[in-house]
């Protein structure tokens, strides 16, 4: 993005500046705003307008490293910052692969972040907006009620700058509606969501996040409890671009260089089924977490992770790639001003198949349409690879959808699942997640229910 | 209750007094100010490295306004008297479009209320010491065995002054002290890798390592994740479940902790609106939510909100007797709080959360229940859970469990998800122990913000539940 924001740019540079015989010095700051704005039963609940900023200082002196950082952007607290930040490097271990990002010639390719018209959006129309959300979720179905209908929106300009010549600084924004619904039946409640995202509010589609958000909670109203079994299951693209968000950790090049990768030793080896290639593209628009550049300032690029089943590519920021001997791949990543950078994918894509979901359903004799997953987080382990979600979803019985099925399972381990992937759907969908949606057929899972 | 002028106010009363008026200026009944000064120190180890010590300030303010059934919010970290003036002017235009008439606040002695002791604020003690304890939990792991390939090792510390005024008199302080020390170890075997994890965290300062052994926590992770290498893929399908003593209480937090928050029950988002007075459990169950137990992760003075914490009795004996409330909960209902408004930080809103949750004694031996279970599964460590509030469906991953064959515990599992319906499980508690001990600290996230959380029970049984693995 170079030099976008000057202001904050020069106050980057002038924390780099001080840098002392020996030391290599980075600074990262940033300030941004949000507003939030929830609506229940026709009502304004709340609207949240808000601003904050901060600023994160890293130090490398003799392959030692120390930060600090702090949620202002105060001269004063920026040198205490500083001063805090050089303290603790005395207590770091020597790591001879310790260091900063160098600009490496790899050119940004131009994106556009920041829109004009969200800027300078009315608040007023925000409220309208998210009120009508309501009304056509309540509209879509009687039997759903709306918890919360929310507008978000939010603007950040960041600017890093180092003793190694890296100086970058850019600004974005972005907004998203979201719907939570609940659906009632007599003494059953069933819970589902809908959300729109764009450039600016004119781009949201409300109706369809209505009638997804109706859809998800009625669909599920008198689901059973199905009985264990081995089965062919489809995720629907939301579930798909959670799984795919889980391999990231394997791919992690700092994972690998720990031994905490399950893909270790695997390069260039099947490590899927020939139809699946996965790329890592921040530098492709119409992913949601597109971005120019990385968490360390250097140039975003594109990586091809899987390649027809062919494990091809680690990921690594310039802490990795200098432990094991390679390139940075553009993929440091960075939480904001309050950490340094750690390694991950950015936007990672899987390559389409070419049926729809209802035709890759009709091949399918005795499955179950995956809706949606709970407990990622707790039961899915990325370096033994041992997956086991919680799961609701619709049974598939002779290539037709049948009833709806809940309080089950999805067990196996990602290794097996990778190469027990069928096929794949041409529904890609840009969620606003890290990775891609489309659906994804995988066999032989463990069900387990009653 | 002392007066404010005997310790560093963090902003003075007489200005708090024009922020809150300023609040209130467009004619909204109710503003808060809350502001929040914490400074942290976080030091990492990893591939046997001190990689990075860390220190982090935050400090700002967030004001809430509340007009009928609008809440209008704005935060800054400008404590200065134009900072808090502007964004009390945004919070109060944010929630009503305005009188303009003039309001006035008057605060009385500020209220300071805290539940905890710390002996050796984190502040005073040198970073040296800190990272030190990363290195002996690096040596105590590695030595377990030479299956240990990766330790990593985080420790951190935090000291947050709190300070809350709102414009119905309440004016009250706390100072929050947390540490906390986690481990994480990889093991390798034949059978790939596998993983263990402990973790220790107190309301109170450095002198938590004077009374826990972190060589201990160490060797238990580090012996789990060695257990794991020859465990066999876990069952599928419904059995019995025996959950170790201060290891389930995630189990109460997902099944039914957050269904009892009254601002989910309001919108009767929850599977347990409507049934207070009712049997909601086993009688065996008495389920508490203590924000006073001193030391423990979930321990607040006040919560943020002001309201200084208490004891809650959500279940007795199976019947449900309360929810848990925030200001706007409580209001609406015209009842009292219950010190449950709590908030990630000045940038968010508070809204009804759990402190420390956790269900009281049995009677059973524990070795008794174990021993009345033919088949099934031991969990002696569980992982984070999820639940869904409106269905009361949850899950929650276990990191150690074993089979119980025959009444004794035998073969160690394979990582899985379990998952039951809250108010079925709840009921389907047959055997509980007398052997009660609180969990490990925890993180709860709802809507977004994550606060620090404590839970405990006694080895308990569940008649039936689901684990979520492999094997048929």
């Amino acid at each position: 993005m170079s030099v976008g924001v000057p202001e904050l740019q020069s106050l980057a540079d002038s924390v780099v500046e001080q840098a002392k015989p020996g030391e290599h010095i980075e600074a990262y700051v940033s300030r941004g705003g949000e507003t939030s704005v929830r609506v229940y039963e026709g009502e304004l609940e709340h609207f949240v307008s808000a601003q904050s900023e901060g600023v994160g200082i890293r130090i490398i002196k003799d392959g030692r490293t120390g930060f600090a950082y702090a949620g202002t952007l105060e001269p004063s607290a920026i040198a205490e910052v500083l001063a805090e930040a050089r303290d603790n490097i005395q207590f770091g271990t020597v790591d001879q692969w310790a260091g900063l990002a160098e600009p490496d010639g790899v050119a940004q390719i131009p994106q556009k972040f920041w829109d004009e018209e969200l800027a300078n959006y009315p608040t007023d129309k925000k409220i309208e907006i998210t009120k009508e959300l309501e009304k056509l979720t309540l509209a879509a179905d009687a039997r759903v009620r709306a918890e919360q209908s929310n507008y978000e929106d939010g603007w950040a300009e960041t600017a890093v700058s180092t003793t190694t010549g890296i100086r970058e600084s850019g600004r974005g924004n972005s907004c998203y509606v979201s719907v939570a619904t609940l659906a009632d039946d007599g003494d059953e409640a069933q819970t589902g969501f809908g959300f729109s995202v764009g450039d600016s509010p004119k781009e949201f589609d409300l109706k369809k996040a209505a009638r997804e958000a109706a859809d998800r909670a009625t669909r599920l109203l008198g689901a059973t409890k199905p009985a264990s079994k081995s089965v062919t299951i489809v995720l629907d693209p939301y579930v798909t671009s959670q799984f795919v968000s889980i391999l990231s950790s394997a791919l992690n090049g700092e994972n690998l260089a720990k031994g905490r990768s399950l893909f270790a030793d695997r390069l260039n080896e099947q490590v899927a089924d020939p139809r699946f290639t996965l790329v890592d593209d921040p530098t492709n628009p119409l992913a949601y977490t597109a971005t120019d550049i990385d968490g360390e300032g250097l140039a975003a690029r594109r990586n091809i992770l899987i390649e027809n089943g062919v494990l091809k590519k680690f990921v690594h920021s310039s802490y990795s790639a200098r432990r094991l001997n390679t390139k940075s791949t553009g993929n440091a990543t960075r939480g904001g001003f309050s950490g340094g950078p750690g390694v991950g994918c950015l936007a990672m894509q899987v390559q389409p198949g070419n049926k729809t979901q209802a035709e890759l359903i009709a091949a399918i004799d005795d499955g179950v349409l995956i809706q949606d997953v709970a407990g990622m987080h707790s039961g899915v382990n990325t370096i033994s690879g041992d997956f086991s979600t919680g799961a609701s979803g619709i049974v598939i019985k002779n290539g037709t959808l049948g009833a709806p099925i809940r309080e089950f399972t999805i067990a196996s381990t990602l290794q097996k699942m990778l190469l027990n992937i069928l096929d794949l759907g041409n529904d890609i969908d840009w969620l606003p997640m890290r990775a891609v949606g489309l659906s994804l057929v995988i066999s032989d899972v463990m069900m387990s229910g009653s | 209750m002392t007066k404010i002028q005997t310790v560093e106010p963090l902003v003075a009363p007489d200005v708090l007094e024009r922020v809150l008026a300023k609040g209130r200026s467009t004619g909204a009944e109710f503003s808060e100010i809350y502001i929040e000064d914490k400074r942290s120190t976080s030091a990492g180890l990893d591939d046997g490295k001190v990689e990075q010590v860390t220190s982090g300030r935050d400090r700002g303010a967030g004001i809430r306004v509340v007009s009928g059934e609008t809440t209008g919010f704005a935060h800054t970290s400008d404590l200065s008297e134009r900072g808090l003036l502007a964004a009390a002017q945004a919070a109060a235009l944010a929630a009503k479009q305005g009188d303009g008439g003039v309001h006035k606040v008057q605060l009385g002695d500020v209220l300071r209320h805290s539940v905890n002791t710390v002996k050796l604020s984190p502040d005073a003690v040198e970073k040296s010491r800190k990272v030190e304890l990363l290195k002996r939990v690096d040596a105590a792991a590695r030595a377990v065995n030479a299956s240990i390939v990766q330790v990593s090792a985080g420790y951190g510390d935090s000291r947050k002054r709190i300070l809350i005024a709102n414009s119905n008199g309440v004016f009250s302080a706390d100072e929050q002290v947390r540490t906390l020390l986690r481990v994480s170890v990889v093991a390798t075997g034949d059978g790939g890798m596998q993983t263990g994890y402990d973790s220790l965290g107190h309301t109170i300062g450095f002198e938590m390592f004077d009374e826990n052994d972190v060589e201990e926590l160490a060797i238990r992770a580090a012996k789990q994740a060695v257990t794991k290498l020859s465990a066999r893929p876990a069952p599928s399908g419904a059995m019995p479940v025996v959950i170790k003593r201060g290891s389930g209480g995630v189990l109460f937090h997902e099944a039914c902790g957050h269904g009892l928050e009254a601002d989910l029950v309001g919108k009767s988002a929850s599977v347990y609106r409507g049934k207070m007075g009712e049997l909601v459990a086993s009688p065996l169950v008495t389920l508490v939510d203590d924000g006073t137990m001193t030391a423990e992760w979930g321990a607040i003075g006040i919560d943020d909100e002001g309201h200084p914490s208490q004891r809650n009795t959500l279940i007795k004996d199976g019947v449900l007797t309360d929810y848990m409330w925030d200001f706007l909960r409580a209001r609406k209902e015209s009842r009292a709080q219950s010190g449950n408004g709590r908030r990630q930080s000045y940038q968010h809103l508070p809204m009804v959360r759990m402190t420390n949750t956790f269900v009281l004694n049995g009677k059973e031996d524990p070795d008794d229940i174990v021993r009345d279970t033919k088949q099934g599964v031991y969990i002696a460590k569980l992982g984070g859970g999820q639940v869904d509030t409106a269905s009361g469906d949850f899950v929650f991953g276990m990191t150690e469990a074993y089979l119980i064959e025959n009444g004794e515990i035998t073969e160690p599992l394979r990582e899985s998800n379990l998952i039951g319906n809250g108010p079925e499980v709840l009921k389907d508690i047959d055997l509980l122990g007398n052997d009660f001990a609180m969990g490990n600290p925890g993180t709860c996230g709802k809507d977004g913000q994550g606060v620090p959380v404590g839970d405990g029970q006694p080895t308990l049984r569940v008649r039936s539940l689901t684990i979520g693995g492999t094997a048929a």
